[in-house]
């Protein structure tokens, strides 16, 4: 049995449903209707509609992600202490919930966030101002850190359980205290997990359409709902394809880095 | 002390975030007023017309199958591409990884767009098989993501001793090398149908107008309302996952070093 041979389904479909589609994106991103070779499209993302957009998706997708990590890490170091079986914990924080399908859970939402929603509700009885995020840029934020916090606890968790513990014991006894020891030890070593989950937050919450749609109330329009649009409604897929090469753009920058930090693919493993 | 309840508090209220969107469905299932604005009373209706809605019925099926059928073909072609990796020069391994590790890195609304160019371009019609094919190709970096770890804690020379004793190379595939591999072969089909499962955007560009998803349905659906039936369907799918996942941590292992 060539074991050469093996690899050749593998290679034949990544060529074809991987490699061909995206050669087909920077075909349709830099050619026009007539199939000549120009870059309006790409240049397209300077017209005030699509800059507005785009920063729009940039600024949310920073916040989200910001906020992902500050929540994620606390409960990844929480639970990496805890003696927990690993396969419970990352089935009941990031598998089951998926059973529940996602735009509904996000939809959900809407339904909690509501002028008289159960937030509100809970609120009015306990006497405290009303909340009112819906169709706001904060009701996104809240629905990307819902939808992809998973994303940055998993990495983080994944490097944290693989510390040593002689490495953290070896700090204590040449007199660091708690806080030193996290600060020159424990974080300096979690550091890929931190940047592969910024990634696993980051592209996904900068790309997403559904959820601005959803909790946005169609009012805020993000780089992915433009580009949805594009193909979808107007059906100018130079142009869809043109913006889509500029997202590229950040999403390659991405995935350098975290091909940089994490050489042996071995931080997301589930 | 103060320390473990903080932590317990901190992990309660995280659970309770992620949580709250899916208790309020089950709820809203057993609503009997229509919208979901306000509480009408509790009801079963919506559970038994859901049995009797076709279209809603049809969906299920769809995704059913098409999570089903993607999973088991990428674990196949992930499998087979994890083994024949192992014995790659590091390079083309690397390379190989790299192009694998694409559509999970890559954005979907990309992903989707890039696949709905490429079938449009072969001529392909729009329809189940094209969301098949969406879904083979995005599952297979999580199959091979699960089994890649496995395969490099495996001991060569088991395999080679099995082929000194004059076994077969397959024989000394299926004796030696595939029990231990199976735990992670068996947790990437797992995933992978978990995510086919929950996919909307690929789904979304690569559909052909006849044929829906249950998250396609669902979309379509945002705007003019989503029917309840749907929300006792998640709930139906929810709770019997629940349980399924109970029995399976909770039942006794014949080995004992087995923890829940």
């Amino acid at each position: 049995m060539n074991k050469k041979l093996l690899s050749a389904p593998f290679i034949f479909w990544s060529v074809l449903f991987i490699l061909v589609p995206l050669c087909m994106v920077f075909y349709y991103g830099l050619t026009d209707k007539t199939g000549a070779f120009t870059l309006n499209n790409i240049l397209a993302i300077a017209t005030q509609e699509h800059s507005k957009a785009l920063w729009e998706s940039i600024k949310l997708s920073l916040i989200s992600t910001v906020i992902c990590f500050l929540l994620a890490y606390p409960l990844a170091m929480i639970l990496s202490h805890m003696n927990t079986n690993k396969n419970s914990f990352i089935v009941l924080i990031f598998i089951l919930p998926m059973w529940m399908n996602f735009l509904l859970r996000t939809l959900a939402w809407q339904t909690l966030l509501e002028k008289t929603g159960v937030i509100n509700s809970v609120l009015s009885f306990l006497h405290l101002p009303a909340l009112n995020i819906i169709n706001t840029p904060y009701a996104i934020v809240l629905g990307m850190v819902y939808n992809f916090l998973p994303f940055m606890v998993l990495p983080i968790y994944n490097v944290l359980v693989k510390i040593d513990v002689n490495v953290i014991n070896a700090a204590r006894d040449l007199g660091a205290n708690s806080f030193q020891t996290f600060l020159k030890i424990i974080f300096p070593l979690s550091i890929p997990g931190v940047i592969s989950g910024i990634t696993m937050v980051f592209v996904p919450a900068l790309t997403t359409f559904v959820i601005s749609k959803i909790l946005g109330g169609s009012k805020i329009l993000l780089i992915g709902n433009v580009i949805e649009q594009e193909f979808t409604q107007t059906g100018n897929w130079h142009l869809g394809s043109g913006l889509s090469i500029v997202l590229m753009l950040f999403i390659i920058f991405n995935m350098v880095i975290s091909a940089v930090t994490d050489k042996d693919g071995e931080v997301n493993a589930l | 002390m103060m320390k473990t309840a903080a932590k317990k508090i901190y992990i309660a209220l995280i659970f309770i975030f992620l949580y709250a969107p899916i208790a309020t469905l089950i709820v809203l299932s057993f609503n009997a007023s229509k919208t979901r604005a306000k509480w009408g009373g509790f009801t079963l209706k919506w559970y038994r017309s859901l049995f009797e809605n076709e279209v809603i019925m049809q969906a299920l099926w769809n995704t059913l199958a098409i999570a089903f059928l993607s999973a088991l073909a990428a674990t196949l072609i992930g499998t087979i591409a994890c083994l024949s990796m192992q014995c790659m020069k590091k390079r083309n391994r690397t390379i190989l990884m790299g192009i694998t590790n694409i559509p999970m890195l890559n954005a979907e609304i990309v992903t989707g767009i890039s696949l709905m160019l490429l079938f449009i371009s072969l001529g392909i019609k729009f329809g189940f098989l094209t969301i098949l094919l969406a879904h083979i190709t995005f599952n297979i970096p999580y199959v091979i993501l699960s089994v890649m770890p496995r395969m490099k804690q495996l001991n060569p020379h088991t395999y080679e001793a099995a082929l000194d004793l004059g076994a077969s190379q397959l024989t000394a595939f299926f004796k030696v090398v595939f029990p231990d591999i199976l735990p992670g072969i068996l947790s990437g089909f797992l995933m992978a149908f978990t995510m086919s499962l929950d996919d909307f955007i690929i789904t979304h560009f690569t559909k052909g107008p006849g044929i829906d998803t249950l998250s396609t349905k669902i979309y379509t659906e945002v705007k003019k309302g989503i029917k309840p039936e749907m929300y006792a369907l998640s709930a139906i799918i929810f709770v019997s996952v629940l349980i399924l996942l109970i029995l399976v941590n909770y039942t006794p292992k014949r080995n004992g070093n087995h923890k829940a």
